[in-house]
């Protein structure tokens, strides 16, 4: 049997700065028919472009400068453009991260589902809506026949994403690329929509290539996988194989990520005093309420997460204990003192007590300022230090955080990486010296390992400077490394606190329970299983629909 | 309707040139990619810039009197034109090239990565504020100098009329024009330059207030600027300066100050609207929320904070508000209400020398005069306009 | 759809407001003037009592406010007043000379000139820069894209009045194809007129192309950087139905508001290039009576341009509101 897909020894650049660098440096692909190949790596790993690559198509300031691409025995490298177009879409499909982005805002879902059949001559208008609405029910669409008449604004991005599937389907292609197909969606809805491109990859027997820097993901999707580092093949192996016995200690890294995991800590004294307290807090956006009576205490040297989907309010909680929206009704209490509502109204003190740590580092530095400047500025204001006092003391913040100081003190926020900003970030935070921090979504725009190095080094510095934090996610792997207690959070309430201990054995409430039971696992079998144990009704948006 | 049949023969050739251009490439390389998926119309595309560069060379080479000894002012201007640019360009890319081995690292950096029309912004740039800083010592007589002799035609030879004493004539009051040209950089690029650093000075500050502040204080200011912003610029500035005229009565100098706070009014509107545009696109940052909350002032901000971030947009802008006051003061002078004589200035002489450039069928010389004070205004917005679409390409080009 | 018809009427309402906070910043500003139209008609010799007698005339003796809408009141049916150079010139040459005196009857016809000379323009341009600036954008880092960025900045930057003067030096003096005046009356052929106007109308072409040609180029490689087109171009689809099934329904807005923010720009352009080609247009009777401070007619030209400017704007607002398909299918 011949392979459906092979790529040999391929090297792909990208151009920046007037010259041509490497994205891809000499990588072998072999895909069968009907095969599923994962292809994870971190950002930068070239995944996409190796992905695109296989469909022969480069993106603008992109090209492949040697090796070869062949698609069932065409060289697609050497072929006209004529000839690549009649290829894509009628039997190499791709599937596109941002489903919001990539349909055309001008026409309606079912218009662009059957442009590819009628203009590749696979079947005329009329069939190929009537299959369109078949394949639209195959992904258990809610309206089968209603929604593909809708335009792309007028439907939710977990469907967009499936009716992105099903007008890849549409020609009944050898081969889908997915590109990150559900990283943009949240939890409970990307289960389902992994569920759903599984079942129809299944059925039509279709080869794929599933991009994606989740492993649990992979691990649910693929057959086979083949990991990327930096435009390099690390190692490639089927699914079971990789996931139990990775050979390379990069894999075995990313492996090792999962499993870092703090000590539940005792429980606290009811009497002690908590650091901060959200009493009955409501709060709303001009006339649009967001928050509904929440409250939780964060005491001396615990972190409490902050959980929930886009949209539950974890970020206005925060907003509103840092005075930035004043709450309608209800306190917040710093140490058993009520804190005026507006931050303005605030003494000196009491913003110093409290810090915050942002999720893009890349907005939160300015981009203008040295790593001395942007450290030394709370250390003056704050401290009042001068000079070589604050210049020794941004120093020793720098070494607390991991940083060489000679080398890093007059660097700017743009000769960094991603994680050394966050450790910028939360060194600015340390520089008030305060009692309590909040950590918004501080590791979710980083890569896994780098993601477990800063958890890691707030843990060490709770510990040694007795901090509170209050962090909030919406990853529930992060809660498990690092939460003491846990609050979970839907449409403006707390539905649910606890430790972590008890959240994370049941029984608990229904949505902390489908929440919990939407994270993938690394295991290959947790897709099959769960689906048989809940049933596909029972999860994913749907599930959230018979809650409400 | 000749010229019509011609025109249109022309282009059905040049077509059935760009299909055979494409065929014999596809025979000649064996169907190579860049031959085999060329699309008709690149391939019409390059016949008819090659036919333009071929008509324009043969043009070029053009005898420059007729044989019955009248001049051949086509050629002679179109031979200028060229002359022109390549010179021009030539003098971009020695200065360019200068500016690689001269100098610090990070301007040998800059330069390193100019392209040639940039490199040929900066040299007019510098020559205009040479020209302008140092009028007094390059002019060879006063602005204001009259001499006896009125109407010396340009050229600088007796026996047509010039006078070598001035190489480019007279005016019919006789002053010098040459010197009237060279004053004519200093009081109309530094009005212009004056006009705009006020304009950016009011509406910087405000719009840069209105971001930070917001509330009350930014809808008063935005409204206020929408309204002034509904009526067309130009004709604004016509209608105060009517007004201005009146004020000013005959002290002409105060007319011009007038002018200068007109203009650096309507345009502040423009910069407000950037300015705000900017500041708020900064303000919304997590580093400006960060020093808020660490109870920073509203001086801190703007000047720490934000103004360090947006120094690039606002230098872009700072470029195309200069062309832009500049032109403006230019077509007031042009139309008579703006710059006040006795005070050289192109506009005003554009408009003086006009007629002239009906001559040029027997005088090509005289009939450059116009053409030499408005190019002069074109020559440094354009060079501005090159330095700033740069500038544009790159910032934006640093955020992908 | 209700919505878009509420959004269209609010827009519709804030340009009316617009244009009347505009008037009466106008009427303002000619109300600072020192001294008064009636020492402006009779000059400075005037006796106190003919000052006196032509304010009652005039009307000069009410309160600002109520002149103020006095004057509103007759711009909306037309009557803008009587022109001083005019009224000047019937009070010298006698009583009645059957010279016009209103503003209206003198702007009217100068008004349909202008009009003509912004059709023309924009028949040549709008197709013509539309064009450049698609392929430019299909062929984008392109010799051809790199000559006309060159060019077109070229344009931009130079003054009016330098094109018109290169225009007319190798259109109507070295090569005499089109007058390089244009002397247009009453009872002229079409033809004819066009003749005249073509001149000034290929210089403004120049200027209004080269901003527009700019625009569209960036507008459409706006459009073809997102993702759809990616899309487009992955399912197999032409590069002409990439154009025009999946990028010209999107671009249209910014391709509406590209033409109309040009036709306003047109409006300051006219003025410079009617004085240069002495094209008896709106444009030139407005530089003549600044000259001449012709208050009336300055007043009321203002009000004409900023009038046009504002409903040229409005009218580009309204067509990419009605282009957009989230207003146009809400959810």
């Amino acid at each position: 049997m011949t392979a459906l897909v092979e790529i040999r020894d391929i090297y792909i650049d990208g151009r920046s700065d007037e010259t041509w660098m490497p994205i891809i440096k000499g990588v072998d692909l072999t895909l069968n028919k009907g095969e599923v190949l994962g292809l994870i790596g971190e950002s930068g790993a070239g995944k996409s472009t190796l992905g695109l690559a296989a469909m022969g198509f480069t993106r603008d300031g992109v090209r492949i400068s040697g090796g070869t691409v062949t698609f069932d025995g065409i060289d697609l490298l050497a072929a006209s453009a004529a000839k690549k177009r009649e290829l894509l879409g009628k039997r190499i499909a791709y599937v596109a991260q941002s489903a919001a982005a990539s349909f055309n805002p001008a026409h309606k879902l079912i218009d662009q589902h059957t442009e590819g059949p009628v203009q590749h001559g696979v079947m005329s208008r009329s069939e190929s809506v009537q299959d369109g609405i078949e394949l639209y029910r195959r992904l258990r669409l809610p309206n089968p026949e209603e929604i593909g008449f809708r335009y792309p604004h007028q439907v939710s991005g977990g469907q967009l994403q499936r009716a992105m599937t099903a007008m890849a389907m549409s020609c009944r292609p050898d081969l889908i690329i997915f590109d990150e197909p559900t990283t943009a969606l949240d939890v409970t809805t990307q289960i389902e929509v992994l569920a759903s491109i599984r079942d129809i990859v299944d059925q039509f027997d279709t080869a794929a290539i599933y991009i994606t820097h989740d492993l649990a993901v992979v691990a649910q999707m693929a057959d086979k996988i083949k990991v990327l580092l930096k435009g390099d093949e690390v190692e490639e192996a089927d699914t079971r194989t990789m996931l139990s016995a990775p050979k390379e200690d990069y894999t075995k890294s990313l492996w090792a990520v999962r499993a870092f995991e703090r000590p539940q800590k005792p429980a606290v004294h009811t009497s002690a005093t908590p650091v901060v307290s959200v009493q009955n807090v409501s709060a709303a956006y001009g006339k649009i309420p967001v928050l509904h009576d929440v409250s939780f205490d964060i005491h001396e040297g615990r972190t409490v997460a902050v959980v929930g989907e886009s949209g539950s309010g974890k970020s206005t909680t925060a907003r509103c204990i840092t005075g930035l929206l004043p709450p309608s009704q209800g306190v917040i209490q710093f140490d058993g003192q009520s804190l005026p509502a507006h931050y303005k109204n605030r003494s000196k003190d009491q913003l110093r007590q409290a810090q915050m740590i942002y999720q893009m580092a890349d907005t939160a530095l300015n981009p203008r300022q040295r790593i001395g400047d942007i450290i030394g500025r709370p250390v003056q204001f704050y401290m009042g230090l001068t000079g070589k006092q604050k210049r020794r003391r941004v120093e020793e913040l720098l070494e607390e955080i991991e940083l060489p100081a000679a080398q890093y003190i007059d660097r700017l926020p743009s000769e960094l990486s991603g994680g050394q900003k966050q450790r910028i970030g939360i060194a600015r935070a340390l520089a008030a010296e305060p009692k309590f921090i909040i950590c918004d979504e501080v590791t979710s725009a980083l890569d896994q390992l780098v993601a477990e190095g800063i958890l890691k080094l707030l843990a060490r510095l709770q510990d040694d400077l007795k901090l509170s934090y209050m962090f909030i996610t919406h990853d529930l792997a992060t809660v498990k490394a690092i939460a003491d207690e846990v609050v979970v959070m839907k449409e403006g309430k707390v539905v649910e606190q606890g430790t972590k201990h008890d959240m994370f054995v049941p029984p608990h409430h229904p949505y902390t329970d489908l929440l919990l039971s939407s994270v993938p696992e690394m295991d290959p079998d947790w897709l099959t299983n769960l689906l048989n144990e809940r049933g596909v009704d029972n999860i994913g948006d749907a599930a959230v629909d018979k809650m409400s | 309707m000749s010229t019509l049949t011609t025109l249109a023969l022309l282009l059905v050739a040049i077509a059935a040139g760009g299909w055979m251009f494409r065929f014999a490439g596809q025979k000649a390389t064996a169907n190579a990619p860049t031959f085999r998926d060329m699309p008709f119309a690149v391939a019409f595309g390059y016949v008819f810039g090659a036919s333009l560069l071929l008509f324009s060379v043969w043009y070029f080479f053009q005898p420059t009197v007729t044989d019955a000894g009248v001049p051949n002012a086509g050629v002679v201007f179109f031979r200028w034109a060229v002359q022109f640019f390549i010179i021009s360009t030539i003098a971009a890319y020695v200065f360019r090239l200068v500016g690689r081995a001269v100098g610090t690292e990070g301007s040998k950096k800059i330069f390193r990565q100019m392209p040639l029309t940039a490199s040929f912004g900066v040299l007019v740039i510098i020559l205009y504020a040479i020209t302008a800083i140092f009028a007094q010592w390059l002019a060879p007589f006063g602005q204001e100098e009259i001499f006896q002799r009125v109407n010396v035609l340009p050229g600088g030879n007796a026996a047509t009329g010039g006078d070598p004493m001035h190489p480019l004539g007279t005016d019919q009051i006789g002053r010098d024009l040459l010197s009237r040209l060279i004053y004519g950089a200093q009081n109309t690029v530094g009005i212009a330059f004056v006009t705009t650093c006020l304009a950016f000075f009011l509406g910087g500050t405000l719009g840069f207030l209105a971001a930070t502040l917001q509330g009350w204080l930014d809808q008063v200011l935005s409204r206020a600027v929408d309204v002034l912003m509904a009526i067309p610029s130009l004709i604004f500035a016509l209608l105060l300066m009517t007004i201005a005229s009146a004020w000013a009565g005959s002290e002409r100098w105060l007319l011009t100050v007038y002018m200068i706070l007109i203009i650096a009014v309507i345009d502040s509107t423009r910069v407000f609207r950037l300015a705000r545009a900017v500041g708020l696109n900064i303000v919304v940052m997590d580093y400006i929320e960060a020093a808020k909350l660490r109870g920073e002032g509203l001086g801190y901000l703007i000047f720490k904070e934000i103004l360090p971030n947006a120094t690039a947009p606002l230098l872009a802008e700072f470029g195309l508000r200069f062309c832009f006051v500049f032109l403006t003061i230019a077509s007031l002078s042009f139309l008579g209400v703006g710059i006040q004589p006795p005070l050289a200035d192109w506009g005003t002489m554009v408009r003086d020398s006009a007629q002239f450039i009906n001559f040029a069928a027997f005088s090509p010389l005289t009939a450059a005069l116009p053409l030499l004070a408005a190019g002069a205004i074109a020559l440094l917005t354009v060079g501005v306009n090159f330095v700033v679409d740069w500038m544009l390409q790159r910032s934006s080009g640093l955020k992908e | 759809m209700q919505s878009v018809i509420r959004i269209i009427l609010q827009r519709l309402a804030l340009g009316l407001l617009t244009l009347f906070v505009v008037s009466i910043v106008i009427f303002t500003a000619v109300n600072m003037l020192p001294g008064d139209f009636a020492e402006a008609i009779l000059g400075q010799g005037a006796t106190p009592e003919a000052v006196a007698s032509i304010r009652r005339d005039l009307g000069l003796d009410q309160p600002p406010i109520t002149r103020y809408f006095q004057w509103l009141g007759g711009a909306l049916q037309g009557d803008l007043g009587n022109s001083f150079a005019q009224a000047n010139f019937a009070s010298f040459a006698g009583a009645d000379t059957g010279v016009s005196t209103t503003v209206a009857q003198q702007i009217a016809p100068r008004f349909a000139n202008t009009m003509f000379l912004a059709a023309v323009t924009a028949c040549i341009a709008v197709p013509f820069s539309l064009i450049l600036g698609i392929l430019a954008a299909l062929y984008r880092n392109s010799v051809f894209d790199r000559a006309t960025n060159v060019t077109t900045l070229s344009s931009i930057s130079s003054p009016e009045f330098f094109l018109a003067y290169v225009l007319i030096l190798f259109l109507a003096v070295l090569n005499p194809v089109l007058p390089s005046l244009s002397n247009i009356f009453d009872g002229m052929s079409f033809g004819e007129r066009l003749e005249k106007t073509l001149l000034p109308a290929l210089t403004l072409t120049l200027v209004v192309t080269a901003h527009m040609m700019r625009m569209t180029r960036a507008a459409i490689i706006n459009l073809l950087a997102s993702p759809y087109i990616e899309m487009a171009r992955l399912k197999g689809m032409s590069p002409m139905r990439v154009i025009v099934k999946h990028a010209l329904p999107n671009a249209l807005a910014p391709i509406i508001n590209v033409i109309a923010l040009n036709l306003a720009y047109l409006i300051t352009g006219v003025v410079v290039v009617e004085v240069v080609f002495v094209y008896p247009g709106i444009g030139q009777l407005f530089v003549d009576s600044v000259k001449i401070r012709d208050i009336p007619v300055v007043q009321a030209c203002c009000l004409i341009f900023a009038a046009a400017y504002i409903l040229l704007n409005l009218l580009a607002d309204i067509l990419s509101i009605l282009s957009n398909p989230r207003l146009r299918h809400p959810k």
